[in-house]
């Protein structure tokens, strides 16, 4: 008996019962079987049929699920575009010797640990019709006349759950990336300096390269949780006004639990995949090549 | 294991005049600060105001001319607030544990026991964890429905671990493989067991590990909400951010500082503990997305 734990194939297997049995369960099997509801008729209730591929040719005929591919992919690229930028400053100004350094850093956190569907409320109450503080604020300063319709106007709308979704994800862009500015040698800045480099080609020369793997892993999760995102768009408008702001994953939850067709929510999130795999890949091995044309290795 | 600060910049700071660094670190860093912090300031605010000074458009908004606790005694006592936070107490509490043993016996058999095809294992497990729940929930909605664990506390216990398990397990195999090797040679020729090395020298050293993987299983099982929202339908069994969503909203009249005071609430526990555990948090946070 003991001889025979001492194997490690047999005790590797053993360990990985308790963690391989649930992910099994209720990620892998789940993960396939959404796959399936995709091409069946299920409803809540009643187990579906097989009906190929009709799910899928409906919802390319379904203006409202076109309308939230369009809105996805304009959520993700241009949230995604600014959380990076505007957290590579937060860390880049972070990265200073400031006073008070470490207490900064974890005030900065604040929003991307507490429950997103909680700040969401503020959120929404932020962008209330009547009594929203920013409407208040511009008033008294005499920038606008009306209040601003923050979530009855499509365009609107869009770009206030855009805000919501940058506010949240700052802070993890930039902790991250301040993390891998920490492990650059001040020395590198010191002799590029005295090479005469200006901030901006030490920044461009040294910095970007230097960081280049990090980025690609941080913007990859950054692009895959801002695709599936859910809660924020849920809490503050329910995909409206006119769907306006409906993601895949909205619509999907939408379709699914209270319209009752399993079947059609779940081939909207299988629509999802493909393009998670796409961003997967683009970011990772887009960025991983740069990786070792700057002779960095690993 | 918390990184040493390496001061970046320190060396070449005399370069920079004083009024140059005011206006390219002070002032931008000041606005992240206001606008990153200012929704808090106005939840906090908010829940302190009575109704009347909400509704009104005179006086400064930004004070509040007289606090009051009348929404959260309206929480606690008059909504099933309390239950909501037991709910998620008990919720977290139990997934994190679960998933953190599952996790610690995975990556100790990934990382060290380096069993036949622990390689595709390792990275089965990190691809696991970029599975988004969005994509997820519809199908293991049906499969908690068979198992008959819906509208239970269990079908939250039982699915939650398939984001942990993934995060935590990935986190841990890079503590333990810090860890060296001889230590564990040592042990088996001192005739120690796997089990005795796991409990009695690898989990003492990885303890940084646990904790950092503790705190951010704990904050990401309280904050869920996709599969809360699904799987849960009675009020008395609801986590605290799927309550205050579907059950403080009521009709056209939004009671906002009820809702500011719950969110607020809510928010606390991990706020707190957060607090205590930054680096770990951080750590813990970095550590998952360099390995």
């Amino acid at each position: 008996m003991k001889n025979w734990l001492d194997n490690r194939n047999v005790l590797g297997a053993l360990f990985m019962v308790p963690a391989g049995a649930l992910l099994l369960v209720f990620l892998t099997y789940p993960l396939g079987l959404g796959t399936w509801l995709g091409f069946t008729d299920a409803k809540i209730g009643r187990p579906g049929e097989w009906i190929g591929a009709e799910n899928f040719e409906f919802l390319f005929g379904d203006s409202t699920a076109r309308l939230s591919l369009f809105n996805t992919l304009f959520y993700t690229i241009v949230a995604s575009i600014l959380k990076f930028a505007l957290g590579l400053w937060l860390a880049l100004l972070l990265n200073k010797s400031l006073p008070f350094k470490a207490f900064l850093r974890a005030v900065v956190l604040l929003p991307f640990i507490v429950p997103t569907a909680l700040s969401a409320i503020a959120f929404w109450w932020l962008y209330d019709a009547q009594f929203s503080i920013i409407s208040w604020l511009l008033t008294k300063m005499g920038l606008i006349h009306q209040y601003i319709d923050f979530l009855g106007d499509p365009w609107n709308a869009r770009f206030s759950v855009i805000a919501a979704n940058i506010w949240r994800g700052v802070p993890f862009v930039a902790i991250c990336l301040l993390a891998g500015l920490q492990t650059i040698a001040p020395s590198l800045y010191e002799a590029a300096s005295l090479d005469g480099a200006t901030p901006w080609q030490r920044f461009r020369f040294v910095t970007l390269p230097l960081l280049t793997p990090i980025i690609a892993v941080v913007m990859t999760f950054s692009v895959l949780f801002t695709f599936t995102d859910f809660q924020l768009i849920y809490v503050i408008t329910r995909g409206g006004p006119l769907n306006a702001t409906h993601l895949m994953a909205t619509l999907s939850f939408q379709r699914a639990i209270p319209g009752g067709s399993l079947g059609e929510g779940a081939a909207l999130a299988t629509m999802m995949i493909p393009f998670l795999l796409a961003a997967i890949l683009f970011s990772y091995f887009g960025l991983q090549r740069r990786k070792w044309q700057q002779g960095g290795k690993d | 294991m918390a990184r040493e600060a390496v001061p970046t910049s320190e060396g070449m700071q005399y370069l920079e005049s004083v009024p140059r660094r005011v206006v390219t670190l002070y002032v931008p860093l000041f606005v992240f600060l206001f606008v990153l912090l200012f929704p808090f300031y106005w939840m906090g605010t908010t829940a302190l105001k009575p109704n009347a000074e909400l509704l009104s458009r005179e006086g400064n908004p930004f004070w509040v001319a007289n606090p009051t606790l009348e929404h959260f005694k309206h929480l606690i006592f008059e909504t099933p607030y309390p239950d909501w936070m037991w709910n998620t107490i008990v919720v977290s509490v139990v997934s994190t544990f679960a998933s953190l043993v599952a996790s610690v016996l995975a990556a100790y058999a990934i990382e060290r026991l380096r069993f036949h095809g622990s390689k595709q294992v390792g990275l089965g497990i990190f691809l696991a964890y970029l599975v988004p729940p969005s994509i997820l929930f519809i199908p293991l909605a049906t499969i908690v429905f068979k198992l008959g664990l819906f509208d239970t506390r269990w079908a939250l216990i039982l699915t939650y671990p398939t984001f942990l398990i993934p995060f935590c397990t990935w986190l841990l195999m890079g503590y333990f493989r810090s860890i060296p090797f001889e230590l564990e040679e040592c042990a088996l020729i001192d005739g120690a067991t796997r089990w005795q090395i796991l409990v009695k020298i690898v989990l003492p050293l990885a303890v940084p590990g646990l904790i950092s993987a503790g705190i951010f299983a704990f904050t990401l099982s309280w904050n869920e909400f996709i599969y809360a929202l699904t799987f849960i339908s009675s009020s008395e069994v609801k986590t605290v951010p799927v309550g205050v969503v579907t059950e403080l909203v009521e009709g056209d009249v939004y009671h906002w500082g009820a809702l500011m005071a719950g969110a607020l609430l809510g928010s606390l526990p991990v706020a707190v503990m957060y607090s205590f555990f930054v680096e770990y948090y951080v750590s813990g946070m970095t550590g998952a997305v360099k390995e």
